[in-house]
């Protein structure tokens, strides 16, 4: 074994006991943090398979945007763990086949001769792997790449207009009844005589 | 040695972990979409490990449009989730059955 080899295990232990921390935490606030320890040893195994422009990405996107998202909606709702956690373990035993079964065929398929190569093909390391993405992203996924965007558009637009409306909670006036408005609710003439110097 | 399988492999623990935690959570709207995300990064293990065993730059290419997916996809669930917890004051999954009325 190579060093690359224990740190495989390293990290892919880390991953599946912070990633079984993230489903049973009695706290939706530790299930986050795990999920952020998760993505870590996710990049780091990124790196090991030399993605390291992916693996930067997801500590940036994820750990850096996403996750504290997640933080910052658990930590704002007002969540009744014990109603949520009735009954918690009553599924375990059909779910912990299911789930066993899935392994066990997914180590049925995996085991196949195809599967078990050990030296990879590799991509050409003459340019970094930034560059190279960068020119397949550029050229041969230009489309899917502006349609990445506008999916981005699309979510911010949405996230914002789902929140925005509900309880009015600013003191700005609606323009539309600022356009309604008409003289007499704002100006009064008031008559009266005018007073005599003394 | 460390081989495709073993990439191949870890990415199918993670992927029925979060079956499981799927199952266990099935009340608690926020614990299912982190189950969803730990789903999503299972896969991107096996697309990057097969891009570098493969010698194929194209499933990299397909994890960063995931990320982005996944990306606009939390934004969106989260802003459903406080949606829903301003108008029924709970997140119980149980609790959000209006639409049967």
């Amino acid at each position: 074994m190579i060093f690359t080899d224990y740190l495989f295990y390293l990290f892919s232990g880390i991953l599946v006991l912070a990633s079984l921390r993230v489903i049973t935490a009695n706290n939706p606030v530790y299930s986050a943090l795990s999920l952020v320890l998760a993505f870590f040893s996710a990049a780091g195994i990124w790196l090991l398979l030399h993605a390291e422009f992916l693996a930067i990405a997801l500590v940036l996107v994820y750990v850096g945007a996403v996750m504290v998202l997640f933080l910052f909606v658990v930590m704002m709702l007002d969540i009744n763990i014990e109603a949520l956690r009735q009954r918690f373990w009553s599924y375990f035993p059909v779910a912990l086949l299911i789930a066993l079964l899935f392994i066990f065929e997914i180590y049925l398929v995996v085991t196949d001769k195809f599967f078990s190569s050990s030296d990879p093909a590799g991509i050409p390391l003459e340019k970094s792997n930034t560059h190279s993405i960068g020119s397949v992203l550029y050229t041969d996924y230009l489309l899917p790449f502006q349609v990445a965007a506008v999916i981005l558009l699309v979510a911010i637009i949405s996230a914002i207009v789902l929140t925005m409306y509900g309880k009015k909670s600013h003191k700005a006036i609606d323009p539309k009844d600022q356009i309604k408005v008409n003289r007499n609710d704002r100006v009064r003439v008031v008559k009266m005589k005018s007073e005599k110097k003394k | 040695m460390v081989t495709l399988s073993h990439y191949l492999f870890l990415g199918g623990i993670l992927f029925s972990i979060s079956i499981l935690g799927i199952f266990l959570n099935r009340k608690n709207i926020i614990l299912i979409l982190m189950a969803i995300e730990l789903m999503l990064l299972a896969v991107n293990i096996n697309f990057i490990a097969f891009s570098h065993y493969l010698g194929d730059l194209s499933g990299q290419i397909f994890v960063f449009f995931i990320l982005t997916v996944a990306a606009a996809e939390s934004a969106i669930g989260l802003a459903i989730i406080i949606l829903i917890f301003r108008n029924y004051k709970s997140i119980n999954v149980a609790d959000v059955n209006r639409l049967k009325e």
